[in-house]
């Protein structure tokens, strides 16, 4: 329709009740000058999974620092420069050929920032948090991470204060490869635990 | 009038579930995940607003985080359900906007150009005495605990899913502030708490084979064992 054309996209009704509370928000003069920029810069580029792939990466290469991690996570991440909400309270936990960890919120969505950004809808969204906790092993196939009926599920439903981060296990034949080069294997999933690598 | 059965509040004839929506964790009938193995922090510009604008209002009115989780809670239910994460976060900061008196639901809706769906009220009544500081950690890793069984109308971080089972303390952690408390006015009350460990065949009946799973509780939510 050419009416469609020459018209850009209609404005939705969130998108109106957004403009509304922002709009009479500022004219109060309780937003700050470039706040929502500020918010959104910090979140598509300094805060993401690329920090939790170099948390990962220095744990499977020295032993020492994987021990730290492990015993003291939140310290361990400081370490390396990571940081702030939501990840005040770190506990890290261990994959192994015996054992799967997976992370979930059942209530809202509890997740850790500094190391993984912002979480993935579907993380945020009812039938993972339904469904985790009740037949994780059917989740998981499904998202394609089959495993073992032997290999042992440990689901961390995310209902304190602590949040949590899954060390996944060093993929085979990677035994020639630098730190950096190891970082860019890890995937947000992985550390997630709905992938393994 | 009011009355309280089956976790239920009926009040001026409507009926509010105050075992709230968001408490999904068993919750049956949903379907397949909707994965994608990587997105932009925000798909459109309007999400990263209301996440700003929730900050914003938070700051401006002191809400905890107890305050905060309770505004989204008291969605009504099929809003929440069908709404996307930034939906729900525009509408609690929309709803503590109101509450705390910086904006008029009439402001919104006359600037909206429609309905501006707001949160429920609060049904719990306000928390004046936080009761005794907690002690020491009552529990340590190894310890047989069960979860205390009971609905309360406020905020909790106790799911659903947990009340009456039995499990095992795995770690202690730091001591904090109950959000129980913290959700319904200015008292603090400041426990210790823990990841505790469940079997699945403890939780569901149709639990599956080789699972664990671990929730954190605050210390008031166990009883011993």
């Amino acid at each position: 329709m050419s009416e469609q054309a020459n018209h850009p996209a209609p404005v939705s009704p969130v998108e109106q009740r957004v403009a509304a509370l922002e709009a009479l928000l500022t004219e109060r003069g309780l937003v700050p000058e470039g706040f929502i920029e500020e918010i959104t810069r910090r979140y598509e580029s300094q805060i993401g999974p690329m920090n939790g792939a170099t948390v990962v990466a220095r744990a499977w290469t020295d032993p020492r620092y994987k021990r730290r991690l492990l015993a003291d996570g939140t310290a361990a991440i400081a370490e390396l420069g990571f940081g702030g909400p939501e990840g005040d309270h770190m506990v890290v936990v261990e994959n192994t050929p015996a054992v799967h960890n997976v992370i979930v919120c059942t209530l809202c969505s509890c997740y850790p920032w500094p190391v993984l950004g912002l979480p993935p809808a579907w993380y945020k969204d009812p039938p993972y948090r339904a469904r985790m906790v009740r037949e994780p092993r059917k989740v998981l196939a499904e998202m394609g991470c089959p495993l073992p009926d032997e290999v042992q599920i440990r689901v961390w439903d995310s209902s304190a204060e602590v949040r949590y981060l899954v060390l996944p296990r060093r993929p085979p034949g990677t035994g020639g490869m630098s730190e950096a080069e190891l970082a860019g294997l890890v995937t947000r999933d992985s550390m997630i635990g709905v992938a393994r690598l | 009038m009011r009355c309280v059965r089956r976790g239920l509040a009926v009040r001026t004839g409507r009926v509010v579930p105050v075992d709230g929506i968001h408490d999904l964790g068993g919750m049956q009938g949903f379907g397949a995940v909707a994965h994608s193995p990587a997105e932009p922090a925000f798909q459109q510009r309007w999400q990263a607003v209301a996440r700003a604008l929730l900050v914003v209002v938070a700051v401006a009115v002191q809400a905890s985080g107890g305050e905060f989780r309770h505004s989204i809670e008291r969605m009504e239910p099929a809003h929440y359900l069908t709404s996307s994460y930034y939906e729900r976060w525009l509408t609690a900061a929309a709803t503590l906007a109101v509450e705390h008196g910086l904006v008029t639901r009439a402001e919104l809706e006359a600037r909206a150009g429609g309905r501006f769906p707001l949160s429920g009220p609060v049904l719990a009544p306000p928390v004046a005495d936080a009761g005794p500081v907690a002690g020491q950690p009552r529990f340590a890793a190894g310890d047989r605990v069960r979860v205390r069984e009971w609905h309360p109308p406020g905020h909790t971080r106790c799911p659903r899913y947990v009340r009456g089972k039995a499990g095992t303390v795995a770690r202690a952690d730091g001591t904090f502030s109950v959000p129980d408390v913290e959700a319904h006015g200015t008292a603090r009350r400041h426990e210790p708490t823990y990841s505790v460990r469940f079997d699945a065949a403890e939780l569901w009946a149709d639990g599956q084979h080789g699972v664990w799973v671990h929730v954190d509780l605050w210390d008031s939510y166990l009883e011993p064992l």
